[in-house]
């Protein structure tokens, strides 16, 4: 590397470190986003609020909604004692589900007959009404297999042993705050490369540093070079993170994470060159990395699995690199992974990354002046 | 802070007295940026008569807009009165601004609405009625010539379209009282002189009181009171032919016909009694410290020199009085480390029918000039005239739409990258980077442009020397004075000794004193050898280039020396012609050409 | 008649109009970002499992093996791949090739006949927790079937002492887009609201029109006022086109009233173009103020509202951050609207918190402008 590129590369972190707004705008929102990600962005169900309207008084019906009570998915917030209770309830969202057990529960049962139980939830938010309808049924189920094993005295046909491989307490946490290092990265990369052009030509600086024998590659590397480094930094630091204070656990090897991440960032730092290649001004580079970020996040599969989409959704996935580091992170994350493993993922990130940035440095050249 | 001088603080009496539009009294304003207390304002009290336009002229910095500011009861004073009209601005400033007219100094116009669209909101907000409107509308457009452009975006005007517009505006409704804050700065000299009529014609035909501020000391003259106003206090508050009066005899214009003009500046000003020498044609204008004429023991020996008494202007006490008080030590001459003399030969810029389009628009329409090693090229014109977009051109930032032009043998656009070493470029406004220490900014580009080890070492120290930066090294180059700035991007240019350098408007914004202390420098690098192609606005200036062309359109009006340029254009005005009168003499027989074609 | 603030105010609102018109950015904030949010979320986004790729392991196809295994085939749910053996099968679990094993041992017939209980090995991949649990759910679900199946084969069918009935009221289907589409509406009005309002004034500060609009007779209310009603009809035809989509593309029902519905949007309306004031007099340069509206009004919007994630399941502290957004109160009520009716109960308490909030962001933005540039 020729001193002047190195003096370039200098200055571009001079550039973007000393000022203490641009340093603030690096570093701040990444770390805030961190936090409320990290803790906020949970499909797990807790302390769902349930409410139990039992019409039986016999022994069965209580055996198994102290099933309920003891379960820590569920925080009973009330027992009902009439029907005309449970539609205001849910409707002023009181409880999330209420569960209703039937008049002659503990008779049905004592006669070989069936206790007929309700489950009531509150669909608006669906997701949570599945993962509630999924926790009572997984209750109920454990409960049935024991009473029949002990009133037949029989063992069943044949009884399920799950496990979870990689998450074995099935912790969303442990998927989601792996997504954000590939979500962070996509960010700060973004904003850091796609802003410096911008904010040069603002400030008139950018025709100084043309004048220069500066060569235009040598300009492009030293506006992709701060990008690399804060995004491959900033990843390493929510990597840590994760590890330290959300106690992911790290299984795989960090070796083979590295060089996925660059490529990623690479394509990102592609990706802001041609939004500042395109914006005149800080703010259209802005709104150009916001159009981008919002659909590229949502296309990625980090809150919502990729195969729930339509079709012509699914197809425009594969143009989204952050689809295919989100995999690869969690995989090494999680599964510990090795390349070999999700080379699948890397060489279309590879193909979108070199794809970018040789159409950033074709626009870089034509729309520099 | 004492004075030697008699200009009084009180304004000049005489004419039979109406109340006074404007009173301010023991005005104190400060404030507070990063933690460090300015005064802007310190102990001002001033009074401003009716019916007459009363300049406010001071340099960059002297606290002109925060008096506008605080007149038109945007800012409050920390200390004193200050009353408009009769009213408290500070207690009640929307009874002062529904009867005042203020232009701002950046007029906000909305540029994305028409001119129509902007004469509608300002009617709106200054509630004139909707039958009135027509007429004045009428009567405001034909005085500013604005008839033929009612439904343009006014971003899309001229600088000097854009002024009037602004000035359109604030008279919507007339005011009795108008503030402008410098109205004419960035604007050219046929719309300068545009706006003057249309100033002069609110007082004259609407008896309106006007208080302008202006950093250009030519307009001192067309003030009927003059209030000079430096770091914050009023120094003196009288007619300008009053303060002129102060260095009557002290002014004088040296010629001497065998030596050239820059030599024989440079001689000058080194002289220890002379405050101030300033080319003017082919001659020197000199203010000296006392009554007595220049002894020009500084010029080589047998020259013949002739020494004539001037009329004094404005501006000669200007400098007179500033330049005792700032008691400058600035070193003017800039020492390049070799000669340059590898430019010997042909010419080092060469422009051929040079076309530059935007769309349908011909922002530069087939230009062609040439420029001879060492010499001082200027491209004169108004705001749009195309001088920039030329000069762009020339640097390789911008592509050619048709036509050539070479620097030193070379297309800066397709050279190689290694052939811009050759050139140093200082941009319009101040373009390093702001957040990076004048040490930081000296290190980049000395890199940028190759320089390395112990070369780079030194340059970077010549640097710091020769522009006084050295207390400064360790300074944001955006907290920089604006001088300092200046000399900072100067610094930049030059650090690789290039053989052309080029100046786009490099004095915009900058006070008379280091507009002197400037040209100087620049004098001193042509007569080292480098090549200086320079644009600007300020008419003077001219008079330092060696050779210059004159721009509008896109075209070129015309091209020589300035005095064959004032010989040729600047008409029969019964006095020794200026640049502006052949500026404005060339522009008008340009604008006729266009209306009969 | 006093015409001047009319008057005044019409200017304002009129130049305002025309600079949304023109200005591209605005348009893409206020029209194409909504849209593009419309059509993912409606159409893209769901949090079902559907398609899951279950790999079976068969050692020994008998009767009882293959009708386990034909659960799998039947539901809807699962999309089986049968394989030769658990290396094979845990080797495709690692590359990803599949979500889940199902190993049925070689013994597993014989044992189930001879009432040995032996086990169903089921191997999920836990990274995607979500999807994991409920494939969980389905596989328990496909077991039970098998189980009743099995007994009824001998002859003495199985009572299951507790039979589930499950409702799963407003939204029996449990359409994501149902709930969805309500919360998006919240993003749009943010977006609209403070985004677009935040970045306004701060332009007028930076291009200096600012002090050219002070000078005029026109008051602080005005001003405010001028620029409110703009944003506010852009926001409310955001919301129409919204509403108009959420009807004819994803036919997401609106049980409530409509009225109501427009009632509190111009209330939430109101105050997120408050927080847009806000933002963008206290800092008036345009990229700080997009930035700070960006991490202060439209990431919560997104994360902390109650939109995607649910609030009761985020830790304490963060639940007592989202009672500080703005959106959290909208989203209640908008899902409730959407999908119960007008229940007053819980639209009452959120638009009294919408209100309070209002009145705290214009109350101190009104404090904040003074007509001075300090």
């Amino acid at each position: 590397m020729g001193p002047r590129l190195l003096a370039l590369i200098v200055k571009e972190f001079l550039a973007l470190f000393r000022d203490r707004k641009s340093r603030l705008a690096v570093i701040v929102p990444p770390i805030l986003q961190l936090l409320i990600f990290g803790y906020a962005a949970t499909f797990d169900l807790e302390h769902a609020t349930l409410a139990i309207y039992n019409e039986d008084s016999g022994a069965f019906s209580r055996d198994l909604i102290g099933r309920f009570e003891r379960s820590p998915a569920f925080e009973v917030v009330g027992y009902l004692r009439s029907e005309e209770e449970i539609k205001p309830l849910i409707d002023r969202k009181g409880a999330l589900l209420v569960l209703r057990v039937g008049e002659q529960c503990s008779a049905n049962v004592a006669q070989g007959e069936s206790c007929a139980v309700q489950a009531l939830i509150d669909g608006r938010n669906s997701n949570t009404a599945m993962l509630a309808l999924n926790y009572v049924r997984s209750i109920i189920t454990d409960f049935n297999e024991e009473r029949i094993e002990q009133t037949t005295g029989t063992s069943l046909p044949a009884r399920l042993a799950i496990r979870a491989w990689f998450n074995p307490n099935l912790e969303s946490r442990w998927f989601i705050v792996p997504g954000i290092v590939a979500l962070l990265a996509m960010i700060v990369t973004l904003v850091v490369t796609a802003l410096s052009v911008a904010r040069e030509r603002e400030a008139g600086t950018f025709d100084q540093l043309l004048v220069t024998p500066l060569r235009p590659w040598e300009i492009l590397i030293g506006k992709a070079m701060p990008g690399l480094i804060v995004g491959v930094g900033e990843a390493s630091l929510i990597v840590a993170a994760a590890v330290y204070w959300f106690r992911v656990p790290l299984v795989g090897d960090l070796l083979t994470l590295y060089p996925a991440l660059i490529i990623y960032v690479l394509s990102i730092i592609g990706i802001g060159l041609m939004i500042s290649s395109f914006s005149a001004t800080l703010q259209q580079a802005l709104l150009g990395s916001f159009l981008f970020i919002v659909p590229a996040v949502t296309l990625s599969g980090f809150s919502t699995p990729i195969a729930n989409m339509p079709d012509f959704m699914q197809a425009l996935t594969y143009l989204d690199p952050m689809r295919y580091f989100l995999t690869i992170v969690r995989r090494v994350f999680l599964e510990g992974a090795g390349s070999e493993y999700f080379w699948n993922d890397l060489w279309p990130m590879s193909l979108i990354a070199v794809a970018t940035l040789s159409l950033a440095t074709w626009l870089f050249r034509h729309r520099m002046y | 802070m004492e004075h030697s001088t008699a200009v009084t603080d009180i304004p000049p009496q005489g004419e039979p007295q109406s109340p006074p539009v404007l009173v301010l009294d023991g005005v104190v304003k400060t404030f507070t940026v990063e933690k460090k207390r300015i005064v802007a304002l310190d102990d001002v009290s001033c009074t401003v008569r009716p019916g007459m336009v009363t300049g406010l002229i001071g340099p960059d910095g002297a606290g002109k807009t925060t008096l506008m500011r605080l007149c038109a009861g945007l800012l409050a004073p920390d200390q004193g009165t200050l009353r408009a009209l009769g009213l408290d601005a500070v207690a009640e400033p929307l009874a002062v601004q529904a009867r005042i007219g203020y232009m701002p100094q950046r007029f906000g116009l909305y540029e994305d609405l028409s001119v129509r669209e902007n004469l509608d909101l300002y009617a709106d907000l200054q509630g004139v009625a909707a039958t009135a409107r027509p007429e004045r509308y009428r009567q405001l457009l034909a005085m500013a010539g604005l008839e033929g452009f009612q439904g343009r975006l006014a971003g899309r005007l001229s600088g000097g379209m854009k002024q009037k517009l602004g000035l359109v505006c604030t008279l919507v409704r007339p005011p009795r009282l108008l503030l402008l804050d410098e109205p004419t700065v960035g604007v050219d000299p046929v719309s300068r002189r545009e706006l003057w009529q249309i100033v002069y014609h609110l007082v004259e035909a609407e008896g309106m009181s006007v208080l302008l501020s202006t950093a250009y000391l030519d307009e001192a003259e067309r003030c009927a009171e003059v209030v000079l106003i430096h770091g914050g206090r009023i120094l003196g508050h009288d007619r300008p032919q009053a303060f002129s009066r102060q260095v009557d005899g002290r002014t004088w214009l040296v010629r001497a016909p065998a030596l050239a003009k820059r030599a024989l500046q440079r001689a000058l000003s080194r002289e220890p009694a002379v405050l101030d020498a300033l080319i003017l044609g082919t001659a020197v204008r000199v203010v000296s410290r006392d009554r007595r004429p220049p002894a020009l023991s500084t010029l080589p020996a047998a020259t013949e020199a002739e020494v004539a008494p001037v009329a004094p202007r404005f501006e000669d006490y200007f400098v007179a009085t500033l330049k005792d008080e700032t008691a400058n030590g600035n070193n003017n001459h800039i020492a390049l480390g070799t000669v340059n003399s590898r430019t010997n030969g042909g010419d080092v810029i060469t422009v051929d029918n040079l076309v530059r389009r935007f769309g349908d628009f011909f922002a530069v329409d087939h230009v062609s000039f040439r420029v001879r090693p060492g010499e001082i090229f200027g491209l004169l014109g108004a705001n749009g005239a195309g001088k920039t977009t030329t000069f762009r051109m020339l640097c390789g930032l911008l592509p050619i739409t048709s036509g050539a032009c070479t620097v030193a043998g070379m297309n800066l656009r397709t050279a190689a990258a290694a052939a811009r070493a050759r050139i140093g470029y200082m941009a319009q406004k101040f373009s390093l980077y702001g957040n990076l220490t004048v040490l930081q900014n000296l290190r980049f580009f000395s890199s940028a442009y190759g320089l390395r080890g112990a070369r780079r070492r030194d340059q970077i120290d010549w640097a710091l020397a020769t522009f006084d930066l050295e207390p400064y090294a360790a300074t944001e180059s955006q907290d920089l004075p604006l001088g300092f700035k200046q000399r900072l991007a100067l610094a930049v240019a030059l650090m690789h000794e290039p053989e052309v350098l080029f100046l786009d408007e490099p004095t915009s914004g900058v006070d008379p004193l280091a507009r002197r202390e400037f040209w100087a420098q620049i004098n001193s690098l042509a007569d080292q050898g480098v090549t200086v192609l320079v644009t600007t606005h300020f008419m003077e200036e001219a008079e330092y280039c060696d050779r210059l062309v004159i721009m509008a359109d896109g075209r070129v009006l015309a091209e020589g020396t300035p005095e064959e340029m004032k010989e040729r254009h600047g008409g029969a005005q019964g006095r020794e012609a200026t640049m502006e009168d052949a500026f404005i003499g060339l522009l008008e027989a340009h604008q006729l050409t266009g209306a009969t074609a | 008649m006093k015409p001047g603030p009319l008057l005044r105010l019409r200017g304002m609102i009129r130049k305002e109009w025309l600079q949304v018109v023109r200005d591209p950015s605005s348009i893409a904030i206020a029209f194409f970002l909504p849209l593009l949010l419309l059509l993912i979320f409606g159409y893209g986004v769901s949090l079902d499992a559907t398609n899951i790729r279950m790999g079976l392991v068969i050692e020994q196809p008998d009767t009882a093996s293959l009708s386990f295994a034909g659960g799998f085939e039947q539901s809807a749910y699962f999309a089986p791949v049968r394989l030769a053996s658990i290396q094979e099968a845990e080797a495709a679990l690692r590359a990803s090739a599949i979500d889940g094993i199902v190993w049925l041992r070689h013994d597993f017939g014989a044992d189930s006949l001879s009432a040995q209980s032996p086990p169903i090995g089921v191997l999920v991949n836990g990274v995607d927790a979500n999807t994991a649990r409920l494939i969980e759910g389905y596989v328990q679900g496909i077991w039970f079937g098998w189980l009743e199946q099995q007994a009824e084969r001998a002859g003495r069918p199985l009572r299951s002492p507790v039979q589930l009935e499950q409702r799963i009221w407003f939204n029996p289907q449990v359409r994501s887009t149902d709930f969805l589409v309500p919360g998006i509406l919240a993003v749009i009005m943010t977006l609209i609201g403070a985004l677009l309002t935040a970045l306004v004034i701060a332009r007028e500060w930076e291009r200096g029109t600012m002090e050219s609009l002070l000078v005029t007779r026109i008051s602080v209310n005005e001003i405010l006022l001028g620029k409110l009603i703009p944003y506010f009809i852009l926001g409310m035809g955001g919301l129409l086109l919204s509403l108009v989509m959420a009807h004819v593309l994803f036919h997401v029902p609106l049980r409530g009233s409509l009225w109501l519905l427009f009632a509190v949007s111009a209330l939430f309306l109101w105050v997120a173009l408050g927080m847009g004031f806000f933002i963008s007099t206290v800092f008036r340069s345009q990229f700080v103020a997009a930035l700070v509206a960006m991490i202060s009004t439209f990431l919560p919007a997104f994360i902390l509202s109650g939109f995607i994630f649910d609030i009761r399941s985020m830790p304490a502290f963060i639940q007592g951050v989202t009672y500080l957004i703005a959106a959290r109160y909208y989203v209640a009520i908008l899902q409730t609207l959407f999908l119960v009716g007008n229940v007053w109960s819980v639209i009452l308490p959120n638009a009294a918190a919408l209100t309070a909030m209002g009145l705290f962001f214009h109350g101190l933005v009104y404090r904040k402008t003074r007509k001075r540039l300090e």
